[in-house]
């Protein structure tokens, strides 16, 4: 089943527009993986992503768990527990699927042979460092394959809310919070904005505002500073 | 070191439920995605109850895990490691995946130690050797071994050798290579040809002792 995309946030507090909904922040995110890439997707808006990849384009799909290759879940109930994916679910078996080990599957990504992963986050900083596997007031979190991803993969998306709370910025200049892997982000799509981060002259382009959203209205709920290059599209 | 990934499928649960009933004591459990599976349902069908490897904490038989994924996102309710870690009674060291396994691997192969560029620049980076290659800087990191490897695989030949199924694989073949002694728990033994020797998985070299689960027996 997939989830709507035409869902609207708000608009919360003083934002000029709704904000977009978790399914819509997926289907922007998807719009940009190329056909046929090795992705490996995050739990969570990430995970969603597979649910709204252009028409023609078909990727494989790569979970640390030792997996390559799965499409679509198992209905709820019915899966193998000998098939899953990193985050827990259990795909269907479809011809073409790959299983191997814990050793290969990060051979796999440390070797920088995943194209790209899809990763939500904490904070991402203007310099493109990555901060999203604890909270330092828990003072207790979870790596798992996060590190080896953000580190090696040859291109990071982040896919992520733009605030918390619709108030406090994630993006910001530099984290606050541990980081996963310095410099490392290379896009950032959220409920409000699409931002490219030029990492060789560290700087945040933003590329695109959800409808409603100016460049000042965006600016203000990012700590970081924005920059543009040329038109600042409307996220579809 | 308990085998597997975290959820169902490749883990020990068997050699795990028997290690708790044991009630040996002063335990530093290795594993991966460790304990969140009772809290989320992480990896398990939904008509089972879950266990994981925050068994042996809120037993109190283990004080350190090292492990990647401790911790599920939330804390309501509160995992045994969470909730032993919070009271003082454990010590939770939280290692990258692919370092981990990578450790792992090493300790079998005879590696003391390797080079990645995984948690460069991170708090797992403190007091570590840093070293540049080709203009990348990498990070040194040891070969992780254990007294023992408790892992799962679908099927054993009366030698040793193993056969995996599906994702089941994960972490069980590295550490049956890592540790002095490896057990492991399977649904079958059969004679040596009974597993095609275009599949063994683990070889038999690095397994001391077979258990055999119980036929129909209904956990994953």
């Amino acid at each position: 089943m997939t989830p709507p995309t035409n869902e609207i946030i708000g608009p919360i507090g003083n934002d000029p527009a709704p904000r977009l909904g978790r399914a819509a922040i997926a289907k922007r995110a998807a719009r940009d993986l190329i056909d046929g890439s090795t992705v490996n997707l995050g739990i969570g808006i990430p995970a969603m992503c597979a649910d709204f990849l252009p028409d023609g384009v078909e990727l494989l799909y790569h979970a640390e768990n030792g997996i390559l290759g799965f499409k679509e879940l198992s209905a709820p109930g019915e899966g193998d527990p000998n098939i899953m994916d990193a985050g827990g679910k259990f795909p269907k078996l479809v011809p073409g699927m790959a299983f191997f080990d814990s050793v290969e599957s990060f051979n796999l990504i440390r070797g920088g042979h995943i194209d790209v992963t899809v990763l939500g986050a904490l904070q991402v900083s203007r310099t493109g460092d990555l901060a999203n596997w604890i909270i330092p007031k828990r003072g207790i979190g979870s790596i798992g394959g996060a590190m080896d991803l953000a580190e090696n993969s040859k291109r990071v998306v982040i896919a992520m809310e733009h605030n918390v709370r619709g108030d406090i910025a994630k993006i910001v200049e530099e984290c606050s919070f541990p980081l996963t892997a310095p410099a490392c982000v290379d896009q950032i799509v959220t409920d409000i904005a699409v931002i490219d981060i030029d990492r060789e002259n560290k700087r945040l382009v933003l590329r695109e505002t959800a409808p409603g959203w100016s460049f000042d209205d965006v600016q203000a709920r990012t700590e970081a500073e924005l920059s543009t290059t040329g038109e600042v599209g409307e996220m579809v | 070191m308990i085998g597997g990934f975290g959820g169902a499928g490749g883990q020990p649960t068997r050699l795990m439920l028997a290690l708790r009933d044991l009630g040996v004591g002063d335990l530093t459990i290795i594993g991966n995605v460790a304990g969140i599976s009772k809290t989320t349902g992480y990896g398990w069908p939904d008509h089972l109850d879950p266990v994981d490897q925050g068994m042996f904490f809120e037993s109190g038989q283990a004080t350190k895990i090292i492990c990647s994924f401790p911790v599920p996102g939330t804390t309501n309710p509160l995992s045994d490691i969470e909730k032993a870690w919070r009271e003082g009674k454990a010590e939770v060291d939280i290692v990258p995946q692919g370092t981990l396994i990578e450790r792992i691997r090493a300790a079998g192969a005879g590696v003391p130690a390797f080079y990645t560029p995984t948690g460069v620049g991170t708090p797992v980076s403190e007091g570590k050797e840093h070293r540049d290659f080709d203009g990348r800087t990498y990070l040194l990191e040891h070969a992780l071994t254990a007294d023992y490897a408790l892992i799962r695989a679908q099927k054993a030949d009366t030698r040793g050798n193993l056969q995996y199924i599906g994702t089941s694989r994960a972490f069980n073949p590295a550490m049956a290579t890592a540790a002095r002694t490896t057990i492991v728990e399977v649904d079958e033994i059969v004679e040596p040809g009974g597993i095609d020797s275009e599949r063994v998985g683990t070889l038999s070299t690095y397994v001391d002792r077979i258990v055999l689960r119980e036929a129909g027996d209904p956990l994953p």
